[in-house]
């Protein structure tokens, strides 16, 4: 029985021996062969590093020692993150045969806390996209509705744990890749601070945006996972040097006296009037739990879409570079090199990778890097400056994390614009480089998961994780 | 600003993209119709604000104003480490996913085409 598990409960069954690491790793891969051809969140399974991981960890158990905290916890990937000896396509053609020689840090700080890892999960190729439909491989399901999108582009991730595949997973967050897949489909999704958690093994699509983070059921669940991956890694010279708390015994402290901003620029036209009206009910159960609610502005807002498109898309084309089939991935047959190289691009990526390419190229070619990404910089420094003046008055901003729930598959295909406003509520995070967590605040009438989001102050993890916390325990 | 047929041409060129026909012209219009949106941009008075190209810009623990770029990055900077952070790849792991390589190199058809 592996549904409803939670990390405390795996850890605890494991230590009072009710059931072994292996035994678990086997039931959640016997599950994943039961629903995921239906859902389709994961793309590569991992059963001999799983049952490897596992075999130590029980081990450990029968010679009674301490177990490490994510003893035994199944968890999976978003295939984002290298593994070392496990194949990594980034869900593109152009890495399709890709076997990388090391571990994403992150993926190695999860298995020296215990944890087993069961495979690796779908998503928008190369992290672009909102609904995940952008894989080269298959679209995700909804597990909460099959014909809706999972959100994106960390849709598998977000559908791995909502259909009880793993009890926690990773994903990443380029402009809303972890925060609305958690909304679409009704599990708790978290974005550190930049810096926060090392990208060192993340497979980079814009470098200033890039956030890796977890995904589980329960806030507390979320934070036992960040305390693991968080810190300083030198390998990564953009993760920072501020200590770790334990994001755990934070989330008791109580949240009496703390001030909640609600911006109106988060709740204008274009917000679904479900939604807000399940958001301004959470708002209104954080104020009958002692917060003070404070109205602020964050004037910029309305422009953060351009500015992130423009700065995403300018970092992606120098990151996709590399894809030029010399040294790793797919290689298109030609005669000479710089046909190689075109017809490698040309047949590995797929039309949004293309767009992107297109767009981040233009914006930084010469005539126009002042009008647009040299402009897109200056806008981000207001928009981060917003949240600055925000932060003097509130230790927390809670907002929608997007404007509608899932929505259906295909329903956004062939309109990009349409689909990069699915990401309205939260880029600013990215370009600001603050904390966000989406956590379930309710469904609307079709049954379908409503998302609440809260920001907090750079490296401030500890009070957003115990502000959703006392508002998770509340409902 | 007015993306044109030969702007698409010439930014496929800057990024190594060889696109079809049919690509081109759906690039045309997604291009022009995502800029057009992103013109609003111009809106905003940005003469005297400083472009922010990282997160990192704004902290650190000796987040010294006078310190311009990476040196603004105190944990950017630690002391040399005689053989670097870790070793290198051994040879035959580097290779190891080359489309083309003799064990040594990675091969790659004529450079020199004219």
């Amino acid at each position: 029985m592996v549904s409803e598990l939670t990390i405390d409960d795996v850890r605890a069954a494991i230590a009072e021996r009710q059931t072994t690491a292996t035994a678990l790793a086997r039931d959640y891969f016997t599950r994943i062969r039961q629903e995921d051809s239906e859902i389709g969140a994961f793309l590569t399974l991992c059963e001999e590093r799983a049952l490897t991981q596992a075999g130590r960890i029980d081990a450990m158990a029968a010679a009674g020692k301490p177990l490490p905290p994510l003893a035994g916890v199944p968890v999976a990937i978003k295939d984002v993150m290298v593994t070392s000896g496990v194949r990594t396509t980034a869900a593109s053609k152009i890495l399709d045969n890709f076997i990388p020689p090391y571990d994403c840090t992150a993926v190695a700080r999860l298995e020296a806390a215990g944890a087993v890892i069961l495979g690796k999960l779908n998503c928008d190729e190369f992290a672009m996209g909102s609904s995940t439909e952008n894989s080269a491989y298959y679209p995700v399901h909804n597990p909460r509705d099959r014909s809706r999108v999972p959100g994106g582009s960390s849709g598998g991730s977000a559908a791995a744990v909502a259909a009880e595949m793993a009890v926690a997973t990773l994903g990443s967050d380029t402009g809303g890749s972890i925060r609305q897949p958690a909304s679409f489909c009704g599990v708790v999704g978290l974005k550190p601070t930049y810096g926060r958690v090392s990208r060192y093994g993340l497979i980079a699509f814009a470098s200033s945006l890039d956030h890796i983070g977890p995904f589980a059921k329960t806030v507390k669940e979320v934070a036992l996972v960040l305390r693991t991956i968080a810190g300083r890694d030198p390998m990564d010279p953009t993760s920072a040097e501020v200590p770790v708390p334990d994001y755990v015994a934070e989330l008791e402290k109580p949240v009496k006296g703390l001030k909640v901003g609600v911006a109106k620029e988060y709740f204008g036209s274009g917000l679904d009037p479900e939604v807000r009206a399940a958001v301004e009910a959470a708002i209104q159960k954080l104020a009958e739990l002692g917060c003070d609610i404070v109205p602020v502005s964050l004037p910029h807002t309305e422009y953060a879409i351009p500015t992130y498109y423009i700065v995403a898309t300018a970092e992606a084309s120098a990151n996709l570079a590399r894809y030029d089939g010399v040294r790793y991935g797919f290689r298109a047959k030609a005669n000479t090199l710089s046909e190689m190289y075109r017809q490698t691009r040309d047949g590995g990526f797929g039309m949004e990778v293309k767009r992107r390419i297109m767009l981040g190229t233009y914006a930084i070619s010469a005539g126009y890097y002042d009008a647009y990404y040299l402009k897109a910089q200056k806008v981000r420094t207001l928009l981060t400056h917003d949240f600055d003046e925000a932060f003097k008055k509130v230790d927390v901003i809670a907002a929608p994390t997007c404007p509608t729930p899932a929505f259906k598959l295909g329903e956004k295909l062939n309109d990009p614009l349409a689909m990069y406003l699915a990401d309205i509520y939260t880029v600013t995070a990215n370009l600001a480089g603050i904390p966000g967590i989406s956590v379930p605040c309710g469904d609307n009438h079709e049954k379908l998961p409503i998302g609440l989001q809260l920001f907090g102050r750079h490296f401030d993890e500890a009070t957003v994780l115990r502000v959703a916390h006392a508002y998770e325990r509340s409902r | 600003m007015k993306v044109t047929d030969k702007d698409v041409a010439h930014v496929a060129d800057l990024a190594n993209l060889e696109l079809t026909e049919e690509e081109c012209a759906r690039m045309l219009r997604d291009l022009n119709s995502i800029l057009e949106y992103v013109e609003r941009l111009s809106e905003l008075e940005t003469d005297k604000v400083a472009p922010m190209a990282q997160v990192s810009d704004r902290y650190g623990e000796n987040n010294d104003e006078s310190r311009q770029g990476s040196g603004r990055f105190a944990y950017a900077i630690r002391e040399d480490v005689k053989d670097g952070l870790r070793k290198s790849l051994p040879h035959d792991v580097a290779v190891k996913n080359a489309p083309d390589t003799d064990g040594t190199f990675f091969e790659v058809p004529k450079v020199i085409e004219r």
